[in-house]
């Protein structure tokens, strides 16, 4: 196992020339572009981690002369604020990486899909975005973002149910396939990246994927941004290198009576502490989208869970059955078992059930409560029952 | 073409087949809930679920399309066990009161419960935990959110075959729910009551406001005379409730179980359809006539057919600028009616109070019909209960009618007698067909110039058809129309409608005449028909329709003998004063939400 220790660096927030970088990236071919992207092996920031130079290969690939870049800025997964702050600092390396994956699959427009509850960075935004177009102008390259507004609705985070939000409808997940590569918004090929990736885009245009190899592992390229919450005597955003344990990541974070930390949010998995040293934060391990999330002994992991479900029931579209009526079934079934209305072994049911929502359910929501619910009923069940 | 294996069988389909459908080509059943032939793909219930071999999640089958190379095992156990799960969550939140339920031994999810006979529910009952509303503020179906399992086909109906939306999604997670516009009772959205919704729910929350009770109350009642008429789109549909194939004509035995239940003068609503058309052909005429040669710019048109309470509903509501456009013929059922207390209740020598009206319907728009303000002008209320197709074969099961092995039996004289012309008005292109047969000889003196009389360009299922025909030898009165020709046009499905409606208010509609059924197929596909629906089954009835206009011995509605005693005897004319007090009425605009 690969094992790269907890370094800090500062990449995604360092200011830079982006008249320069663009300039270079509009310089290269489509082919360029994708291949060093392939060649850097960045993976999606979102969370989902899809390999982002097959994601434009494909949408490259396609015919229709009408395309979208479309920026996931929906960031909505609890104990997620990373990218809030790279549009508060940086915004100028979002729109620049928008263009770049314009460049590279054919694509004269971008959409920047934003969490409703960070309206107040728009006014700031536009300023930005305005000097934006100017500069693009000025290198002479036809690229055009705008910006439209979430609601509130996590499910608008998931990618085919943003694009129905986009196009006015109500956010509801889509059947795949077909894919946004093929399929996205309007209809039209479209890829969609979160506001990390396009920035980490940016940056491997800037300095090379030879530059970018030299951070993380083999499977979990770079560096990336986390947002550390909980039970930490130094709460907020640091970018480090991947390929670290959560044992190291703890070292660093803890408060000296972490007993569990929760990588990648409701939907992501629940790392307990016997479990620290072996456990690389990164796709080969455990994946994330950034959130970190400390639970130190005198936290209850019954209500860690119940809040997590609470959570999902509520956020679920309501669409398919699975996610729908699984998400009331876990949360009722570990109330009942917690109060002593249903047997302890009714949580092997709940299990069973977690293990369904996990293939059955439409869309990536539905399909990862299970990651949290099993992860934390799997690692304190003593806590759930009694 | 596309290869794959299914249940290690080979089998190649055409490429866009969904994996459901491939399935379906090698005799594998895959069991669905939210899929319906007449919709779009939702992919949303998960009961379909099946295994594709290197996939990470299990593929939903009505939503994947078949790709080459695909292996798909549907019954594996993994497969099993969520399907299993699926279907115990949906009936963790479902109602399940299935032997007091309406639509027991006729819901998808019972049916499918029943299949997979689970005797260990492990989940826990949500329905008690849940504020569920029941809607019963229509006066055409009742809407029970707590049967409801968001299969979503209901507002898939209504956006996609009817472009009415007056039930969508709202909320989500454990309250998503069905609803109107702001939660509104459904009486008082932009709902048409078309009941295209009812006939697509797979279990009881959405069904038919029934009347059963109140008409056998009236038939028990000594004192009252309880006629009863029938629509042409029941005869070739109830069998399907009673243990016939679809497209089975059981008209006499309609006729003789309706005389078995009671009713004191079983009468046919063929009897007003051919009425209809000697009052909507006048007024089309005399709408052409003002328009071409006195040069009336007050004159609408096109001229839309007013049979379909469904469709008047739509118009008021979406369209109510066009609202003169509509003829102002009642529908066969309110002609009826008014009829029935007054110039029925005459020659019977019946005080008109004690008569009660009832009319056996494929529609459940014609409840809401019989209960508008203005279907009174018999002084009474003119028609007092609608059946739908569905309810009259609940009352022949219920008084254990022998359905099969019964006679077949007449419609009883006065006002049941009919043509093949008002058969057809069950099925879209009839009215229109109809209408061309005696407004053509009268115009010309001749027959229409279509051999059998069959207007073949105006029939079949095509959403929106057209056709013109050209008048020529006219008849010294109609001389103004020689050589004219009289673009017509039909639509079926509301969403058709509406095509042809956004054509006239841009000013781009050609026609003098068209006919509009709410309904997909017409009256044949109408929400009170039995279910299931889907476009094989409706194709049935429509052929089935034809074949009893063809058994007809007079085929044109102004040939009718009941029609031309009623004007020598009580009318007078068409569009006479006494025709327009009692067949004629007016419509509403009506808020679009």
């Amino acid at each position: 196992m690969e094992n790269k220790g907890l370094t800090k660096v500062d990449l995604i927030f360092e200011k830079i020339d982006s008249h320069e970088v663009l300039a270079k990236g509009f310089k290269m071919s489509s082919d360029e572009i994708i291949q060093e992207m392939l060649d850097s092996g960045l993976k999606g920031r979102g969370g989902a981690g899809f390999p982002t130079g097959m994601k434009w290969k494909f949408t490259a690939a396609e015919k229709n002369p009408e395309k979208y870049i479309v920026c996931n800025a929906d960031e909505g997964e609890p104990g997620t604020f990373k990218d809030r702050e790279i549009l508060d600092r940086v915004s100028n390396k979002v729109h620049g990486g928008m263009a770049i994956a314009g460049k590279a699959i054919g694509a004269k427009k971008g959409i920047v899909y934003l969490r409703g509850e960070y309206s107040y960075l728009l006014p700031k935004l536009m300023i930005e975005l305005e000097s934006f177009h100017k500069m693009i102008n000025e290198i002479g390259y036809d690229f055009n973002i705008e910006y439209r507004m979430g609601s509130g609705a996590y499910i608008c985070g998931e990618e085919s149910a943003l694009f129905e939000s986009i196009e006015g409808k109500r956010g509801e997940p889509r059947n795949k396939p077909p894919y946004p590569t093929v399929s996205g918004v309007f209809h039209k090929p479209t890829s969609i990246n979160n506001v990390e990736t396009l920035v980490t885009a940016m940056m491997i245009i800037q300095h090379g994927a030879k530059n970018f190899i030299q951070y993380g592992t083999k499977d979990s390229r770079g560096s990336k941004v986390f947002s550390v919450s909980g039970d930490t005597p130094t709460p907020g955003i640091f970018e480090l290198e991947l390929g670290m344990t959560v044992q190291q990541f703890v070292n660093e974070f803890g408060d000296g009576d972490t007993k569990a930390v929760q990588v990648g949010g409701a939907s992501g998995f629940c790392v307990p502490r016997k479990k620290f040293a072996e456990t690389i934060i990164g796709f080969e391990g455990v994946p994330t989208g950034g959130s970190m999330k400390l639970f130190n002994s005198s936290r209850s992991m019954y209500n860690v869970l119940h809040n997590y479900l609470d959570f999902f029931t509520e956020e679920s579209c309501g669409q398919c059955t699975p996610c729908r009526v699984g998400c009331q079934q876990l949360l009722l079934g570990v109330e009942k078992v917690k109060k002593g209305e249903a047997a302890s072994t009714y949580l092997n049911e709940l299990m069973k059930l977690a293990d369904t929502m996990k293939i059955a359910a439409k869309c990536g929501l539905g399909q990862s409560v299970g990651n949290a619910f099993k992860s934390i009923v799997g690692n304190f069940k003593e806590e759930i029952i009694y | 073409m596309i290869n794959l294996t299914i249940n290690d069988q080979k089998v190649s389909v055409q490429e866009g087949t969904t994996v459901l459908a491939a399935a379906k080509k090698l005799k594998i059943n895959i069991p669905t809930l939210c899929n319906h032939d007449d919709l779009c793909v939702a992919g949303n219930c998960r009961v379909c679920i099946v295994e594709q071999k290197g996939a990470r999640t299990l593929i939903a089958s009505c939503a994947t399309p078949a790709a080459e190379g695909m292996e798909i095992h549907t019954n594996t156990l993994k497969v099993r066990n969520a399907r299993k799960h699926i279907v115990e969550l949906l009936l963790s939140e479902h109602r399940a009161d299935c032997t007091k339920c309406y639509k027991n031994q006729n819901c998808e999810l019972q049916k499918l419960a029943n299949d997979f006979a689970f005797g260990d529910h492990v989940f826990f009952d949500l329905v008690e935990n849940k504020k569920y509303n029941i809607d019963r503020s229509s006066p055409s179906f009742v809407k029970d959110d707590s049967k409801c399992i968001r299969c979503q086909r209901c507002v898939r109906t209504c956006s996609e075959l009817q472009y009415i939306s007056a039930i969508a999604v709202a909320n989500k997670g454990a309250h998503q729910k069905i609803s109107s516009f702001h939660n509104r009772p459904m009486s008082n959205v932009v709902c048409t009551n078309c009941g295209q919704c009812v006939n697509r729910c797979p279990t009881g929350a959405l069904v038919e406001k029934t009347y059963i009770d109140q008409v056998w109350d009236a038939i028990y009642d000594p004192d009252k005379h309880v006629v009863v008429q029938t629509a042409p789109a029941v005869r070739v549909a109830l069998g399907e409730d009673l243990g016939y194939d679809p497209g089975e004509r059981v008209t006499g035995k309609m006729v003789n179980a309706l005389r078995q239940l009671g009713f004191d003068s079983v009468l046919d609503t063929d009897f007003s359809a051919d009425l209809t058309i000697m009052e909507e052909g006048t007024e089309l005429l005399v709408r052409l006539k003002k328009a071409l040669v006195d040069g009336d710019k007050g004159i609408s048109l096109p001229m839309f057919t007013s049979c379909s309470p469904g469709w008047i509903k739509f118009i008021e509501h979406k369209y109510p600028e066009f609202l003169p456009n509509l003829s102002t013929c009642k529908s066969p059922q309110q002609m009826f009616g008014a009829l029935a207390k007054t110039f029925y209740a005459r020659k019977r020598n019946i005080d008109p109070s004690k008569i009660v009206s009832v009319s056996i319907m494929p529609c459940t728009a014609k409840k809401f019909e019989a209960d508008r303000p203005e279907m009174r002008s018999s002084g009474f209320k003119d028609v007092d209960y609608v059946l739908t197709t569905r309810e009259l074969a609940v009352m022949i099961k219920q008084a254990g009618i022998d359905f099969r092995n019964i006679e077949e039996a007449n419609y009883d004289s006065i006002m049941g007698d009919s043509t093949g012309a008002a058969v057809i008005f069950g099925a879209t292109g009839g009215v229109m067909e109809a209408a061309l047969r005696t407004a053509y000889e009268i115009v010309t003196g001749r027959e229409v110039p279509f051999g059998n009389l069959n207007i073949t360009p105006v029939r079949g299922m095509e959403g929106v058809k057209e056709a013109t025909i050209k008048i020529e030898g006219c008849v010294e009165a109609w001389k103004f129309l020689e050589g004219a020709e009289l673009k017509v046009a039909i639509a079926h499905g509301l969403v058709n409608a509406n095509k042809i409606m956004k054509m006239t208010r841009e000013g781009k509609a050609p026609y003098h005449f068209v006919e509009i059924m709410a309904c997909p197929g017409g009256c044949i596909g109408g929400g009170g028909q039995p279910i299931p629906t889907n476009l094989q089954i409706r194709e049935k009835r429509m052929k089935a329709i034809y074949a009893e206009d063809e058994h007809k011995e007079l085929r044109k509605s102004h040939m009718n003998p009941d029609v031309i005693a009623i004007y020598k005897e009580f009318l007078d004319q068409p569009n006479s004063h006494k025709s327009h007090d009692l067949l004629h009425t007016h419509y509403v605009e009506r808020d679009n939400f």
